[in-house]
């Protein structure tokens, strides 16, 4: 069970998020020039590491706002959360 | 108690009863990526809580043992079957929770595609490409559960 310091609520259970996947996904274009297969990759392809993962998440029953965790998946560990806008933090760990 | 395999689309938790009495049960997935190899506690009482929910009597039965798995799960809940983007590198993979039971099939339809150099033309439809192509098995999203 995860406990997810929300940057607007502080510390909630997991239950009150929402995980929705890897952030920083960047949508090709312009869309004239996007092949099927760039379609592809930006709509179903997704990184599946094992270890550091850079994850959008929102707090679906709080504040219903969005932000960004870097998460261990083997640990489940949080890193680092921070806000949509910022860049994606730098992997210290392997 | 229990002579039939029960499965309930509202909350997807399935049960039976095995021969030496014991209840057989699972239910949906983490709600995040995982390798942790262990039961995630929030899952767990969405299980359970289906279980008591559907059968209150078994609401008194103690739980005897858990188990974890890595699930793969595709964006149309369906399987990758047939060739990659890599020669001679073949895919038989993305069962979900759907893999005990459907699995013999699918490698006997990888297996003719090895034997033949060509899709069975069941497993043709869950070739990779679907994702390019657009023709997706299964639109998952609407649905909201695998199956």
């Amino acid at each position: 069970m995860l406990l997810i310091n929300c940057p607007w609520c502080g510390p909630r259970d997991e239950i009150e998020f929402r995980c929705a996947g890897q952030s920083h996904i960047a949508r090709p274009g312009p869309y004239d020039r996007v092949s099927d297969e760039e379609w592809a990759r930006y709509l179903f392809y997704r990184k599946n590491p094992k270890g550091l993962h850079s994850e959008r998440w929102l707090h679906d029953v709080g504040c219903r706002q969005w932000f960004n965790i870097a998460r261990d998946t083997r640990t489940h560990e949080i890193k680092v959360i921070y806000a949509m806008t910022d860049p994606k933090p730098e992997e210290s760990t392997p | 108690m229990l002579d039939v395999v029960s499965w309930s689309l509202s909350t997807g938790v399935y049960i039976s009863q095995s021969d030496k009495g014991g209840l057989v049960f699972g239910g949906g997935l983490d709600h995040y990526p995982s390798y942790a190899q262990r039961g995630n506690l929030a899952t767990a009482i969405d299980v359970v809580g289906a279980v008591a929910e559907t059968y209150p009597s078994f609401g008194r039965v103690r739980l005897l043992r858990h188990w974890a798995g890595i699930v793969d799960i595709v964006h149309d809940s369906s399987p990758l079957i047939g060739e990659t983007p890599l020669a001679g590198l073949y895919m038989n993979c993305g069962w979900g929770t759907g893999g005990f039971k459907a699995i013999p099939a699918g490698g006997y339809l990888l297996a003719h595609h090895l034997a033949t150099g060509r899709p069975h033309p069941i497993a043709a439809p869950f070739h990779l490409d679907r994702f390019r192509t657009g023709a997706l098995i299964d639109e998952a999203a609407g649905a909201g559960i695998a199956h």
